[in-house]
């Protein structure tokens, strides 16, 4: 199947270092995918390549059956769109204004935003609950306001292909919950969403599909509830914990124990992290 | 996918569904229900208030380049000045002396317009350095391009090939943005940036201060190993920045690299404004982040270069002028870009028609002017944006 996202045999290293090491990964067509690993594992950098910001060095990458190689970048920029976390000074711009951010691939050098342009915005404003936010200063904002207007631009761009590098970073549990299931319906919607999470238990509650990445490789792939397992946990994150399920939900919980005896000093002084 | 009447673009089918998650409700950190901050809103930069701003200052410009021809000895009117440039425009007859004739259209109307470009040329510059930099303190001068341009210019004048003067500039505003930008990136591969933290705005600003200190030094050096008469007024001119003896053929120059270079560099704003979150962004956005970065740094090392080639190294308008109309519009590039083009002639206009009236009949070099508002106004800067 081709119909989503097809990662094959993807290779990258920077600077002489090996980050992704033949990656094997789909993520089905209107599907919530999530990226697992410890920190280091390569997530990050490998929805940079999806992105197109960086070049892999090998392996191929194809989104419905077409080569992202093969596209222009501002044709890749319409199809897919990249939320990541604040790595810089905010800039001050207006909430609205970052938003309309993401117009940009859609919109030619002389041409300003046109009516449909100013609805998408106002739609991915609404969406995501910031309309009162609109005319505030991006730069005066809360962490996970910023995170909020972020998944705005994204949406913004209208992309078939949405992906996020922790979406959920700095937001209170409802908001958490809130992202998590704007994205399941984006995905119920046709959309394909693939994000970084960090939190395994919302992985479990939320996603269709898992990708656990470890050392740059795929470790485990498949629906939460064959893919999150005690070996699989203990193994990779170095956590016992138990997969219980949810009550009313059927989905898995994870019920950690604990750091894994044998892996303490090792986790403790990581020094990727 | 034709818009509603309603205005919202998106077909129903389309529309993304806001029924199962919902940010709008209570607990949650919208924002809604405490005061807003005074501090938080930003002025819209919305279509109409650009528009309003440009008429603004496209009037007050023109207004001012007629009273400022006007002003010092010989005790012209307004009247005047229009009725000699309809004349020289074949739109009427002549109706000055020659001898008051040559002073508004050979002596000032030339130095005005060439403070409009130069001022419009800095400032714009200045804007873009800002976004491509995401460095609130960039500045053609700041950043050594002045300097750079103005050892261009000095060493080929001193050769005798004023033909070459805007290309040799040009190659010294390269040389120097090149020294500046390696000298930064250098400077921050020690730290902990790795590969791309290493330009934070006050490492490059550093590392433009001692770019223009040599590339100052080597300008002060060729003027005096070569000069015959009064060097230090020269190296003044050079170093400060002067619109003296300025002709029509600097207004051709600076003219005409401002429409040359300033317009595609305006036609760049949505690249600029995808600057914003930085260069993973930008390329996420469809930015080629690297080739867009080249080309226009280079359009602002051309422009500056031939600016620089009129008027020495005049600093701080490409500083002041941007961050005054983020005040006005805020700081999306379609309305920063031409509005700090606008504000920045008629900044210049004014700070010369001081230079050379505050003491006359000795000139001031124009650039103590602008050093004596922008100073102020980067030290602000400084302990606004707490940078790093």
């Amino acid at each position: 199947m081709s119909d989503g996202l097809d990662l094959s045999r993807v290779r990258f290293s920077r600077t002489g270092r090996l980050i992704i090491d033949g990656v094997d990964a789909t993520v089905p067509e209107g599907s919530f995918g999530v990226l697992l690993g410890p920190n280091g594992a390569g997530k990050s950098t490998l929805l940079h390549l999806i992105a197109g910001i960086e070049r892999a060095d090998a392996g191929a990458l194809a989104f419905a059956g077409t080569d992202l190689a093969a596209l222009r970048r501002r044709d890749r920029a319409r199809r897919i769109a990249l939320a990541e976390q604040e790595t810089h000074d905010a800039p001050e711009l207006r909430v609205d204004e970052v938003v309309a951010l993401g117009r940009t691939p859609h919109l030619g050098a002389w041409s300003g935003l046109g009516e449909r342009d100013r609805a998408v915005v106002a739609e991915s404003l609404a969406v995501l609950g910031l309309e009162p936010l609109a005319s505030r200063d991006y730069s005066t904002l809360s962490g996970g306001e910023r995170q909020r207007v972020n998944l705005a631009r994204a949406i913004a761009q209208e992309p078939e292909l949405l992906l996020l590098d922790e979406p959920t970073n700095h937001l209170d549990v409802r908001a958490q919950l809130t992202s998590l299931e704007l994205l399941r319906s984006l995905a119920a919607q046709g959309r394909t969403v693939l994000a970084a999470l960090h939190d395994l238990g919302l992985a479990a509650s939320y996603a269709d599909h898992v990708i656990v990445l470890d050392g740059g490789r795929v470790v485990a792939s498949g629906a939460p509830a064959e893919v999150l397992e005690p070996s699989l946990i203990r193994e990779v994150w170095g956590v016992e914990a138990e997969v219980l399920s949810h009550p009313s939900t059927g989905r898995p919980i994870i019920a950690y124990a604990g750091v894994s005896s044998a892996q303490t000093p090792e986790v403790a002084f990581d020094p990727r992290t | 996918m034709s818009p509603t009447p309603a205005g919202r673009g998106a077909s129903a089918s389309e529309r993304i569904e806001t029924s199962t998650p919902s940010f709008g409700s209570p607990g949650l950190d919208t924002g809604a229900g405490r005061p807003a901050r005074p501090t938080g809103s930003r002025p819209t930069g919305g279509r109409g208030r650009t528009a309003a701003w440009a008429v603004t200052l496209g009037v007050l410009l023109a207004a001012s380049v007629v009273v400022a021809v006007t002003i010092g000895p010989a005790g012209l009117a307004p009247a005047d000045v229009i009725a000699s440039v309809a004349a020289h425009l074949g739109l009427g007859e002549p109706t000055l002396t020659p001898l008051r004739d040559g002073i508004v259209w050979e002596l000032r109307m030339p130095r005005v317009l060439t403070a409009a470009a130069v001022g419009a040329g800095l400032a714009l510059c200045g804007a873009v350095m800002q976004a491509l930099t995401r460095n609130p303190l960039a500045d053609p001068y700041l950043l050594g391009l002045s300097s750079g341009a103005s050892v261009g210019a000095v060493v080929v004048i001193v050769l005798g090939v004023g033909l070459l003067l805007p290309f040799a500039a040009f190659a010294g505003a390269l040389a120097a943005l090149a020294a500046t930008l390696a000298l930064a990136g250098a400077a921050g591969r020690g730290g902990v940036g790795g590969t791309t933290g290493g330009l934070t705005p006050t490492r490059t600003v550093l590392a433009g201060l001692a770019v223009s200190s040599v590339f100052g030094a080597l300008t002060s050096l060729v003027i005096f190993w070569s000069a015959t008469g009064d060097s230090y007024r020269e190296i003044l001119n050079w170093l400060l920045g002067s619109l003296a003896g300025t002709d029509w053929v600097s207004v051709a120059i600076a003219g005409g690299a401002l429409l040359v270079i300033g317009i595609p560099l305006i036609a760049s704003a949505r690249t600029l404004d995808a600057f914003a979150f930085g260069d993973a962004a930008a390329s996420a956005l469809g930015v080629h982040v690297g080739r867009s970065r080249m080309l226009l740094l280079g359009g602002t090392a051309l422009l500056t270069g031939a600016l620089v080639a009129v008027s020495g190294s005049i600093g701080f308008v490409g500083l002041i002028l941007p961050h005054a109309v983020r005040l006005l519009v805020g700081s999306r590039h379609r309305a920063l870009l031409p509005l700090s083009a606008l504000a920045g002639a008629l900044f210049l206009v004014w700070a010369d028609t001081a230079a050379r009236t505050l003491f006359d009949p000795r000139e001031l070099p124009v650039g103590i002017i602008t050093a004596l508002v922008g100073g102020p106004v980067f030290a602000v800067l400084l302990m606004r944006r707490r940078v790093s």
